[in-house]
């Protein structure tokens, strides 16, 4: 009786282009606000954060050569802190070639094996990992500004609809704790908001950086659904959604979170 | 790929008390835990941090299986003269990473 009209309305405000029920634009916060003074402290100095370990990392990769054309990323990206500046910030970003949208770490790898004629990194891997924070970390402090191409919108949507899509055993959608009850704990943990802004971050409980798509995994795990394989199109379209979401809010990568 | 952040003042007055922080990258493992076959994994941790000034050792930190991954340490110290800290961290499967920093004492 009462999940009925639930569905109903859900559906009608998918197809609304603004979103109604979002968390209202100033009402907004990363997470790094809902953490302890001693977990911001770790993540505000570049010394103490474990995640500029995966950035100077990716500094050496960026360029080093591979692959059968020998080439480097700075061979024709040059001077990262001015070439991928902002670039992090814009993404998933459409793909002509593709037709659909893909995610920082996929288009390092199809750079990888389209350009340098490399194999493509394993998600996750450190060095994926360590390239994807390294081109991150030049776009920190700037605002989100992913999901603006007019190519995106129906992807946008795709991800909204999946966001509030009642998933496995404990039948949750991931707006049933980050919509409606951001404000709230779980166990001694504060829920918050789901917004992407600090990826790949340094999680202390994963003792390592991960990427946004591990993040997501893993609240799948949570409710005990199925989670959808690495570099997935809902995968994909559930970031997309997330940094439309965010729009606005400054990059912090690397983050640290609890 | 070992990274090592180092943080120590370039410039300090003689008597100052400087804050002195390092951050190594290791996995820190434990040698508790098992792989889904049940095998051990084998500990690979760091077992021990020195930090020497002018050659001389000024601080030292042995290092355990329940410290967490990419260990951080921070300690204190007086800037008695001008010179260079050399770092040193020593752990198991041989190994052995090095840094250095140079500090002006006015």
């Amino acid at each position: 009786m009462k999940i009925a009209p639930a569905i109903a309305l859900a559906s009608a405000l998918t197809a609304l282009p603004a979103f109604a029920n979002e968390i209202p634009p100033d009402q907004r916060r990363s997470g790094y606000d809902f953490m302890a003074a001693d977990t911001k402290a770790i993540q505000d100095d570049d010394t103490s954060n474990p995640g500029m370990l995966w950035v100077l990392d990716g500094e050496a990769l960026w360029k080093a050569k591979s692959g059968n054309a020998a080439k480097s990323c700075a061979d024709c990206h040059g001077e990262a802190r001015e070439t991928m500046k902002g670039v992090a910030a814009r993404y998933p970003a459409f793909d002509k070639s593709l037709g659909r949208p893909v995610n920082l770490e996929q288009r390092i790898n199809l750079e990888r094996t389209e350009r340098q004629g490399a194999p493509a990194l394993a998600y996750e891997s450190r060095e994926l990992l360590a390239l994807t924070a390294f081109i991150a970390n030049q776009s920190r402090r700037m605002p989100i500004a992913a999901g603006d191409d007019p190519a995106l919108r129906p992807f946008v949507e795709k991800g909204r609809e999946l966001f509030l899509l009642r998933q496995g055993q404990l039948n949750l959608a991931c707006a049933n704790c980050h919509d409606d009850n951001w404000d709230k704990h779980l166990a001694g943990s504060a829920i918050t908001q789901g917004q992407p802004t600090g990826y790949p971050e340094y999680r202390l409980e994963w003792q390592t950086l991960g990427s946004l798509e591990r993040r997501l995994r893993s609240c799948m795990t949570g409710v005990r659904a199925q989670a959808y394989d690495y570099g997935a199109p809902e995968l994909v379209a559930i970031e997309l959604y997330l940094m439309s979401r965010a729009r606005g809010m400054p990059v912090e990568t690397p983050a640290v979170r609890p | 790929m070992a990274q090592t952040l180092v943080n120590v003042p370039k410039k300090a007055r003689r008597g100052d008390v400087i804050e002195i922080k390092t951050l190594m990258s290791h996995i820190m493992e434990t040698g508790y835990r098992r792989t889904a076959a049940g095998d051990i994994v084998p500990r690979d941790i760091i077992t021990s941090f020195t930090c020497r000034f002018n050659g001389e050792e000024i601080f030292r930190a042995d290092l355990f299986p329940a410290i967490a991954a990419n260990p951080y340490l921070a300690f204190f110290t007086v800037a008695t003269e001008s010179g260079k800290f050399d770092f040193e961290w020593i752990g198991d499967k041989g190994f052995l990473e090095t840094a250095s920093a140079q500090i002006t004492v006015e």
